[in-house]
């Protein structure tokens, strides 16, 4: 059963981010408090500047108190101050919160037991070691029932292993030694057979600590967006701090002695705090919502370069297509009886570990014909770079492999060759399926058919990235009369053929060169360097550990078409950040409203024609604007922790509904907010 | 309020946005090096600069190099300038015979005409001589405007470009936009001004009798070369005190009309001209689409608010009365409302008009015109640039909601460019504030005000945005010849000059080394109706937001407070 056909049944397995729950929300709260602490909040300067103004309006209340000034007014604008930061404070630790709780259950999920180590491979003299002390390329052994200490390599045997701790999904996975299915991860569970395993990873840098410092966000650094933002968000701050502070000198000139409270109160109402306070949790809740899909990325910035992606390179196989191609027949060419053509195939194919390779072994046994390969014989395994695979054996070779690397073996131009063949091989490829040319002995015997079937829903998928200005290329190692056939079908905007890693890696140069950024996925040792030049490399999580550590995501389901949910993710992050900066931003024109009448009223009281919320009293005024700033923080945490949703409308569609609704919007609802919490005020009599 | 008048404000400011066109396009061209028609006549004068002062004009320079080159022209041009009018007595060319200019002026005005300002502390037939004129003040209007010409070709050009290091010479932006550009085009203006009536003439004054058969002396100037620049250059600083409402300034309707299109079109063009060298036409076209609606509802604005009759005159029971306080009586009410919006949305200090007589939401709309930046469409070059900036800040705020990280005419928008720009819009408030703020603070800072109350913090207001936007306009209403005035505002015009030069420089440097990006249906789109109001949002939302509540106790109280009086 594929990964595919496992969440067709609706499987889907559990998930490392869990929703919240109240103990989540407790602990949160507590740490909004922690957060309180000027140090922590440096790199957040509008928070600091509102618990900063916060601090200053406390005593400004304080004194007022002490002195007998009624101050009530002075203590409540005081305290929203501080809920201000508290809310902005609280966001952020929520959105951690769910990261941490992932954080926890994989912690626990660690390994104590000691590790089987050999250290005499003759004698097979076994050490009981704890899994701490194991050095690099020590060579363990792990038996059905252990928990496998440390990451590393497969070196012997064969076992089905439970990744359950990493991956969720409770189906075991085979690992066995040689190819890309070597990798074992530190954590998951041997279930049958025994494995030898050589260490790859140092105790503290395995895959399973490199993820709960993923998940916890312990390293992470703000993005080069977020960084802009922070810059654009400062600037806005002090250019309030101006206009605050000069409008001291201005209000004096107009005989008008101003409240420090109140300009204060200004100053915070004016500067983007809805953004500052939302600004992490949005970045933070962009790496959660890839976890919930099962994805880890290693820097938020692989998330927004994943939004900015132009070009997504897919592998037709698994990704396009369902799976493995399947052999369904073997044509052979005139003077070669059937089964002659068959035998020959099945006996090139024993060293073709590839799903391609069983799949032809397969069709020979539901034939009747069963083979083996000869003692003494020598096996040439299929490897992508000569597209070939066969059998050295008594005296004779048999050889099978794509058509041209076939031809070029056996050194015969296309021009000479048999009619049937010719005729053969251009039928199977026009069908979209793929030719293997097979030889005995150097001759030509027959050619494979190997069928090809493109996923249902595919076709519509690829006009959706279309539509958000996402290119497809289908990569893939089959001829380019083959692959042209299955990309039309499947609807991708280019193809490339008979691909070596080393052309997947040139395309994703080319494709930079133009000034796009590419997105790719890949599981195979091979695919390192290309998953490595790539700006979104997904590796898989049953893939080779190169490819692991090459890619900047790492997908725990394995499934090639995440990549364009990680896409999505990556939007919907940048979405949300830029709507809740347009709303913070649109917000201001209403603050004025409600506060500049109320500033000046007293001595000015022309300005009163300004009051068009009809707010109560200058007092109301300034407190209502005070207390919308600070509500419209929590009120938008569930936006910034789920996200603006993303739609494939093309941008200007895009931008336009989000302009009408956060920007529009962002310019209207403080009108109403404001008003309301007036109305609020004077209804429970507290101003 | 009548349709003649409505059709003049739409003729006066659809011709500059009509010839600017082919204009920018001839400046593009000048830009990149291209040839032109005048190659045979200017060519061998260019060469000749050139190898006089050894400079290699396709040594494309750093940022930084590129900067350093500005500054140092502009530091020697202002202490040429700071010389000449301190020892104006001693220099010939000075049939008036006055005498140096003291230390505080002259530094005001050597600043003021250094960075393209042309605010004026003095009355030009009463301080400067002819020299001092010609030598002195019309050779920085014409390097001044080359110089804000500059900044934007190297903009341009770092937008155009994929991994660039340089962004350009400055020697050569500056000699090309002077020898081909400002030259021919003010010898024409200046020739045509002439023969509308415009005084051209090295006497001090020629003496005329009166009807009542008095003997009158009047003042007379190099006029014509004087204003051709001083428009086309988008400066300003009028030859006479009254400036453009001088007849021998202004003597014609048409001299009215012509002059008025020429504070414009350098401006327009200079928009035309980057949107042809930076390869973006169609997106600078949105620019220049934002940049003629605010600068229209700015006009139509200030018609209709002087269109109403003056509350002192409804209160004498005077049938229909026109306000005609401090307008242009010769030309109307209409020619003063386009003058005051052209002018203050330019950054030309020319005026034809009393701003300080307008009504409050009239002289307030001319304040509020300066302080979103002078980019409607600015002075040649300096207002594209800060366009340029303002798009790149409204792509940065809004162009995250289409899903992608920022980028602006292919060219990713990251920390740095941001850190610039919001320098560069940080810089107007602070000294526009500042300074305002601090001339309250100091003792017998606002001993200089005439007036009282709303309307005084609005002189006080206008002065130093005036001066920090470089604009050179006077609301008028206070004496700003004093130490503290001169120095204070000479400040304002240095830091509204050349911070943001120096991070429209910076933002060159940094834009023009990174990968010049493909579009695709993803990327925002920056030209069409959308992101022109996009724009326009963000132009109002960062330009002007910040100077509401200042703006509150001046000219919008003032305001309701006339409002008020109306109703009793």
């Amino acid at each position: 059963m594929t990964t595919m056909d496992f969440y067709a049944e609706g499987n889907r397995p559990r998930r490392l981010a869990e929703s919240f729950s109240p103990a989540m929300l407790g602990r949160a709260l507590g740490e909004a408090f922690i957060k309180l602490n000027p140090q922590k909040l440096l790199g957040n300067p509008v928070i600091l500047a509102t618990e900063l103004v916060a601090a200053l309006a406390t005593i400004s209340a304080a004194v007022n108190v002490a002195n007998g000034e009624g101050g009530g007014f002075a203590v409540a604008v005081a305290l929203w101050l501080w809920a201000t930061v508290l809310f902005a404070n609280f966001a952020e630790s929520i959105a951690e919160g769910r990261g941490k709780a992932a954080a926890d259950s994989l912690r626990a999920t660690r390994t104590t037991t000691k590790a089987k180590l050999i250290v005499d491979e003759k004698q097979g003299l076994i050490v009981p070691t704890p899994a701490h002390e194991l050095g690099l390329n020590q060579v363990i052994l792990v038996e059905a029932g252990d928990v496998i200490p440390v990451d590393g390599e497969i070196i012997e045997g064969v076992a089905s292993v439970n990744e359950a701790a990493i991956t969720g999904e409770s189906a075991p996975v085979i690992r066995e030694s040689g190819g890309d299915r070597s990798a074992v991860t530190g954590g998951t569970t041997v279930v049958s057979d025994w494995i030898k395993v050589r260490v790859t990873a140092q105790p503290g840098s395995t895959f399973l600590d490199r993820m709960i410092a993923m998940v916890e966000g312990a390293d992470r650094r703000k993005t080069p967006n977020e960084i802009a933002l922070a810059v654009l968000l400062a600037g806005l701050t002090l250019i309030f701090l101006i206009a605050a502070v000069t409008l001291l000198a201005f209000a004096a000139y107009s005989g008008i002695a101003l409240d420090p409270v109140v300009l204060g109160a200004l100053f915070v109402c004016l500067i983007p705090t809805t953004i500052g306070g939302l600004l992490s949790a949005v970045g933070i809740a962009g790496m959660d919502r890839l976890l919930k899909v099962n994805v880890l990325a290693t820097s938020g910035r692989a998330v927004e370069a994943a939004g900015d992606v132009d070009t997504l390179l897919l592998d037709k196989t698994g990704t396009i297509t369902f799976g493995n191609r399947m052999a369904t027949e073997v044509v052979p060419v005139s003077g070669v009886r059937d089964e002659v053509a068959l035998r020959a195939a099945i006996m090139a194919s024993l060293g073709d570990e590839t799903p391609e390779g069983r799949s032809i072994i397969e069709l020979g046994r539901n034939t009747g014909i069963a083979a083996e390969a000869p003692v003494g014989g020598t096996v040439i395994p299929f490897s992508a770079t000569t597209r070939l695979s066969g059998l050295d054996a008594d005296g004779k070779s048999w050889r099978k492999g794509s058509v041209d690397a076939v031809l070029k073996l056996i050194g015969r131009p296309e021009t000479e060759l048999p009619a049937q063949f010719r005729q053969a091989v251009d039928r199977i490829a026009r069908s979209g399926g793929t030719p293997l040319a097979v030889t005995e002995g150097g001759n030509l015997v027959g050619v494979i058919h190997l069928k090809d079937v493109v996923k249902p829903g595919v076709a519509a998928r690829f006009a959706e990235l279309r539509k958000m200005g996402l290119r497809t290329v289908m990569i893939t190692g089959d001829n380019p009369v083959t692959a042209a056939a299955i990309a039309a079908e499947a609807g991708v905007d280019d193809f490339l053929a008979e691909a070596t890693p080393e052309d997947k890696l040139r395309l994703i140069r080319e494709e930079q060169g133009k000034g796009r950024l590419v997105a790719m996925c890949g599981d195979g040792a091979n695919d390192a360097p290309a998953l490595a030049q790539a700006d979104v490399g997904v590796a898989m999580q049953t893939g080779a550990q190169a490819a692991r550590e090459a890619g900047n995501m790492v997908d725990l389901d394995s499934d090639p078409t995440k990549v364009i949910e990680i896409v999505e993710v990556g939007k919907q992050m940048l979405i949300t950040r830029g709507a809740l900066t347009t709303f913070s931003i649109a917000n201001d024109v209403a603050k004025y409203f409600a506060i500049i009448p109320a500033l000046f009223m007293t001595v000015l009281p022309q300005l009163g024609a300004l009051n068009v919320m009809g707010l109560s009293s200058p007092e109301s005024a300034i407190l209502s604007a005070v207390i919308f700033n600070a509500l419209v923080i929590v009120a938008l945490i569930p936006l910034a922790l789920r996200g603006v949703k993303y739609r494939a409308v093309g941008a200007g569609a895009l931008l336009s509904r989000n302009l009408l609704i956060y920007g529009l919007g962002g310019h209207v609802a403080p009108f109403i907010g404001i008003k309301i919490i007036d109305m609020i005020l004077v209804a429970l009599g507290l101003t | 309020m009548n349709w003649q008048g409505w059709a003049e404000i739409a003729l006066t400011l659809g011709l500059a946005l009509a010839l600017g066109w082919p204009l920018g396009i001839f400046m593009s061209r000048v830009w990149n090096g291209e040839t032109t028609w005048l190659d045979p006549v200017v060519k061998p004068v260019e060469r000749a600069f050139y190898a006089a002062s050894g400079v290699d004009p396709r040594k494309s320079q750093t940022w930084l190099g590129y900067g350093a080159s500005l500054i140092a022209f502009n530091l020697a041009g202002f202490l040429l300038l700071y010389a000449m009018l301190r020892m104006q007595g001693v220099l010939p060319l000075n049939p008036q015979g006055f005498s140096g200019v003291s230390p505080d002026l002259a530094f005001n005005t050597a600043v003021s005409f250094v960075t393209n300002t042309n605010w004026q502390s003095y009355g030009g037939e009463t301080t400067m001589s002819h020299f001092t004129q010609m030598v002195g003040l019309t050779v920085q209007n014409f390097v001044s405007a080359a110089t804000g010409a500059a900044i934007a070709a190297a903009l341009a050009r770092a937008f155009a470009g994929n991994r660039l290091i340089g962004i350009g010479n400055f020697w050569a932006d500056l000699i090309r936009t002077t020898l081909y550009v400002l030259l021919p085009l003010s010898i024409v203006l200046a020739i045509a001004l002439m023969g509308m009536g415009v005084v051209q003439s090295l006497q001090a004054s020629v003496t005329a009798t009166t009807l009542e058969g008095a003997s009158q002396t009047i003042s007379v100037a190099p006029t014509a070369s004087q204003l051709a620049i001083k428009q086309l250059g988008i400066n300003g600083g009028g030859i006479f005190n009254a400036n453009s409402a001088h007849p021998f300034e202004n003597p014609t309707p048409l001299s009215n009309l012509v002059t008025a299109v020429a504070i414009n079109v350098l401006g327009w063009a200079a928009f035309f001209a980057f949107g042809r060298t930076a390869i973006a036409r169609k997106d600078i076209r949105a620019l220049a689409t934002a940049a003629i609606v605010i600068l229209a509802a700015g006009a139509a604005i200030i018609y209709v608010s002087e269109a109403q009759p003056a509350p002192a005159l409804v209160a004498a029971g005077i049938e229909n009365p026109v306000n005609m306080e401090g307008k242009e009586t010769r030309f109307g009410l209409a020619s003063s409302a386009a003058w005051a919006a052209q002018t203050t949305g330019a950054s030309n200090g020319s005026v034809n008009g009393m701003l300080d007589s307008f009504s409050p939401l009239g002289g307030g709309m001319t304040m509020l015109l300066m302080m979103l930046g002078e980019i409607l469409p600015g002075g040649v070059g300096s207002g594209i640039a800060i366009m340029v900036v303002m798009a790149v800040l409204a792509v940065f705020v809004a162009g995250l909601m289409v899903g992608r990280t920022p980028e602006y005419l292919g060219k990713k928008i990251e920390a740095r460019e941001i850190q610039f720009a919001m320098v560069a819009l940080l810089i107007v408030p602070l000294s526009t504030l500042g300074w305002a703020a601090l001339t309250v603070a100091v003792p017998g800072g606002l001993a200089s005000l005439f007036n009282p109350g709303a309307h005084g913090l609005s002189e006080l207001l206008y002065a130093f945005t005036s001066a920090t936007a470089n604009n050179g306009s006077a609301f008028g209403g206070i004496s700003a010849n004093v130490p503290w005035w001169n120095g204070a505002l000479g400040m304002a015009m240095l830091m509204g000059r050349f911070v943001p030069i120096v991070a429209v420089l910076a933002i060159a440097g940094s834009i023009a080394a990174k990968p010049k990006l493909a579009p695709s249906a993803g990327t925002l789109p920056t030209s069409g109706t959308l992101f022109v109001g996009l724009l326009i949002g963000i132009i109002i939302i960062l330009g002007a937001l910040q100077y509401f509540p200042a703006l509150a106790l001046g000219p919008v109280v003032e305001h309701f407070q006339v409002l008020e009086a109306l109703a009793k």
